[in-house]
């Protein structure tokens, strides 16, 4: 086996080649989102046009940038000229760019995006530098500074941008002075609850015992949020890198990551990653020649909620329920096997090689006292640019929603952090820092990083009774606060959407959340009742419409709405009818339709057909019934 | 599923407890269900009783237990989703075809189940029909998919 020096030379040289090629070089998202929106598709159609025209370039399949709604992404590096970045990319346009670009060498700067500003080229034809766009310029990529330029299944590419760099330098210090300067950095648990990383370690690597195990979590069981999938797909050698650099300072040989089998994509790049470090000699026996010797093993768990819970964890890596235990013992000091165990979350981990490489002075220049540092987020819902974004702890939430996210088509209602654990924020909160004490005062949590914003049209009844739906759904059932306090929950909001419910409902629900969040074992049940408690908080009053009035101002609870045919636009053009599945609508060619309130089940295909569809009229329209009891 | 399929899947694990979870996620991605036979298998492959296999298999929500359809719906249930109108496509399968989360229509074409969050929030609301993500959905295209001969 050759050097790691030489090896990482060797990685330098292909890199530089790739950046310096005489043949053009064409990058493609290729992560969940990109392959969603149908990146794959695109590359087909790429090799094709190639083809046809006889034209030569290197294809590359980076992760995710970021940008998701322009998904597909499409990249072209010509020689000599910078990377220019093209959006929402389809065969057809694809086509047209590479026919210009190519042959004629017009990039065509109004479907560009934005250039990437290497080889030295600063200004092309009047295309905006990438990271200068409203989305990217006030983020700070640090976890991410790798996604979207590397390929992910090229450990070359990671090499030459300073990877292993971080674990080279832990594994000449000592594992307390590694402990030290991630204290020094003041690096908090990026799972949600902010826990100080160093705090946990110190305990575990106190603890003797002849194993310890390390446990990357990747479960991301919360519905929104993709940002620790998006990291691996699009970086998976930073993860390992932080899993070897903490297994080290805590002394454990073997560590496991604990990833949702649902992510196949993540799943292939962590084998692959994994197979390539075994050949450059940082994974098995004597790493990098330390004589640090460790093991990793990927496993596979079924997606569930609750497994995000430490102990729930364990359990389902052992091939048990993923139920949790009553704690003390932490994991810490009795976890997997029953020996020391520590569960970090991906981006905590993927920040380590960081905070290796670049000392802790320099972590601690992002963010803000007692929260320094990134934090990843995945901003999605009424939002315009969505997308996976990286920003400065102490980031205003009208920051990240407004100058990142292009604020919502309509007027803003919430932002929901934290995922169904955390809390939903009205716009009175807009102007508070994105810091872990500061969301908490609010009655949310920072999370993992789940950001989904709300407009007008999402009703906040609704919303709880979505989250507490899935809560319920997802309380292993051992403890009865949870198991019974959320059922109770959502048969109440049911109550209150059907417009069913009395005065006293919305008490019964306070005192029915306030316990099952004091009462309840775990995390889990502890934070369940979270959404009920924010809602009634910041939204009372749209609860009191509920009950009182009967009214929905969003539109939302379909008992509280009605469908509405405006004759002045109805053209009588049938669509409606052929698509409504209880024939509830009626009426003649030409003439008037009419809908049978009666029939009806709310389904909104009239609604949506009505309204898209060239030939008709965008005549039907949703209202709230106002009942007044 | 044969016998050698079985012992194709086995021959990667060694047999202990921790196995149990992986090996049902292999079985499930090749017969696209856990049947009866399958926890019989298993059991006498780990040494576990067939309770205790069904005992953690029916914990995750991603075991079925029932024989898919050829088609796969999958609707996405993730935030996102819901909020951009997820609730509404799940509702339109269930009139379309008549059948229940969980269920397979008779003729064995489709099944219809909810996801937990595929990963392509900005897309929202998305349906998976088997391998295909079909982004930015809405009812009457959902309508048409189904409507259309496999």
């Amino acid at each position: 086996m050759i050097s790691f020096e030489k090896r990482k030379q060797q990685a330098q040289k292909r890199w530089d080649e790739l950046k310096a090629t005489d043949i053009p070089v064409i990058y493609f998202g290729a992560a969940t989102c990109g392959q969603s929106a149908g990146a794959m598709k695109v590359i087909e159609a790429v090799k094709q046009i190639l083809k046809e025209n006889k034209l030569q370039a290197k294809i590359v399949k980076v992760g995710c940038i970021g940008p998701c709604y322009m998904e597909p992404l499409m990249d072209i590096q010509m020689p000599g000229h910078p990377r220019i970045s093209y959006a929402n990319v389809t065969p057809d346009s694809a086509r047209r760019i590479i026919e210009s670009y190519f042959i004629k060498g017009n990039p065509l700067p109004e479907m560009a995006v934005g250039h990437f500003g290497e080889n030295g080229h600063e200004v092309t034809d009047g295309i905006p530098r990438f990271f200068e766009t409203p989305m990217l310029k006030p983020q700070v990529r640090l976890v991410l500074r790798n996604c979207g330029f590397i390929d992910p299944e090229n450990i070359d590419h990671y090499l030459a941008n300073e990877g292993y760099v971080g674990l080279s330098e832990a594994l000449k210090k000592t594992p307390e002075e590694v402990i030290a300067i991630v204290a020094e950095a003041g690096l908090r648990g990026r799972g949600g609850a902010g826990f100080p990383t160093h705090k946990k370690w110190e305990i575990c690597r106190s603890v003797k015992a002849d194993q310890k195990y390390m446990i990357c979590n990747v479960s991301e069981g919360d519905p929104g949020a993709f940002m620790n999938r998006a990291l691996i797909e699009g970086d998976p050698h930073c993860v390992l890198e932080g899993l070897i650099i903490a297994s080290y300072a805590i002394g454990a040989s073997h560590g496991y990551i604990y990833i949702n089998s649902d992510y196949l994509l993540a799943i292939a790049r962590l084998k692959k990653a994994a197979e390539d470090m075994r050949q450059c000699g940082l994974l098995g026996k004597n790493i990098l020649g330390s004589g640090f010797d460790f093991e990793l093993t990927i496993k596979e768990g079924a997606g569930a909620f609750v497994c995000g819970e430490e102990t729930a964890l364990i359990g389902s890596v052992e091939g048990r329920r993923g139920m949790p235990r009553s704690r003390p013992p932490f994991p810490a000091v009795e976890g997997l096997f029953g020996k020391p165990t520590i569960i970090n979350n991906v981006e905590t981990l993927g920040t380590l090689p960081n905070i290796l490489r670049n000392g802790a002075a320099w972590y601690k220049q992002y963010g803000v006292k007692g929260n320094y540092g990134t934090k990843t987020f995945s901003l999605v819902g009424s939002v315009r640019r969505g997308g996976l974004i990286e920003v400065p702890l102490g980031t205003k939430l009208r920051q990240i929603i407004f100058d990142i996210g292009g604020g919502s088509w309509k007027p803003f209602k919430a932002v929901q952090t934290g995922g169904p654990s955390g809390g939903c924020l009205s716009d009175e909160y807009l102007d508070i820092p994105v810091e872990y004490e500061s969301m908490q005062a609010a009655g949310s949590i920072m999370g993992s990083g789940g950001m989904i914003v709300m407009d007008e049209d999402t009703c906040v009844v609704d919303l709880a009774l979505y989250f507490l739906n899935f809560t319920q759904k997802e309380s292993c059932g051992k403890c009865s606060p949870c198991r019974v306090g959320t059922w109770h929950m959502v048969t109440i909001l049911e109550k209150i959407a059907k417009g069913d419910s009395e005065a006293e409902d919305l008490t019964k629900l306070q005192t029915l959340a306030e316990t099952a969040a004091r009462a309840s074992l775990c995390g889990l049940g502890q934070s369940a009742p979270n959404p009920v408690l924010t809602t009634l908080r910041h939204f009372r009053n749209e609860y009191l419409a509920h009950v009182q009035d009967k009214h929905c101002q969003a539109a939302v609870c379909r008992d509280l709405v009605e469908y509405v045919i405006d004759p002045e636009k109805c053209n009588g053009c049938q669509r409606c009818l052929d698509i409504c599945p209880t024939q509830a609508i009626s009426g003649a060619r030409s003439e008037l339709h009419r809908i049978d309130e009666l029939r009806c089940i709310k389904c909104k295909a009239c609604y949506e057909v009505c309204r898209y569809d060239p030939l008709a009229g965008n005549a039907i329209s949703i209202k709230s019934k106002r009942r007044v009891s | 599923m044969k016998e050698k399929e079985y012992s194709d899947i086995f021959s990667g694990f060694k047999g202990a407890q921790t196995d149990l979870i992986p090996i049902l996620v292999r079985i499930q991605d090749k017969a696209g269900y856990i049947s009866e036979q399958s926890v019989r298998q298993v059991s006498g492959f780990l040494k576990m009783s067939e309770n205790q296999i069904y005992g953690v298999a029916s914990f995750y929500p991603k075991f079925r237990f029932t024989r898919p359809g050829r088609k796969s719906i999958k609707v996405c249930m993730g935030t996102a989703c819901h909020v951009r109108g997820g609730l509404f496509l799940s509702e339109a399968v269930g009139w379309k075809l008549g059948i229940a989360i969980g269920q397979t229509t008779e003729d064995m074409r489709f099944d219809f189940q909810r996801a937990g969050c595929l990963g392509c929030c900005t897309l929202a609301p998305v349906v998976k029909i088997n391998e295909d993500v079909h982004s930015r959905m809405s009812v009457t295209r959902l309508k048409e998919i189904l409507e259309k001969d496999d």
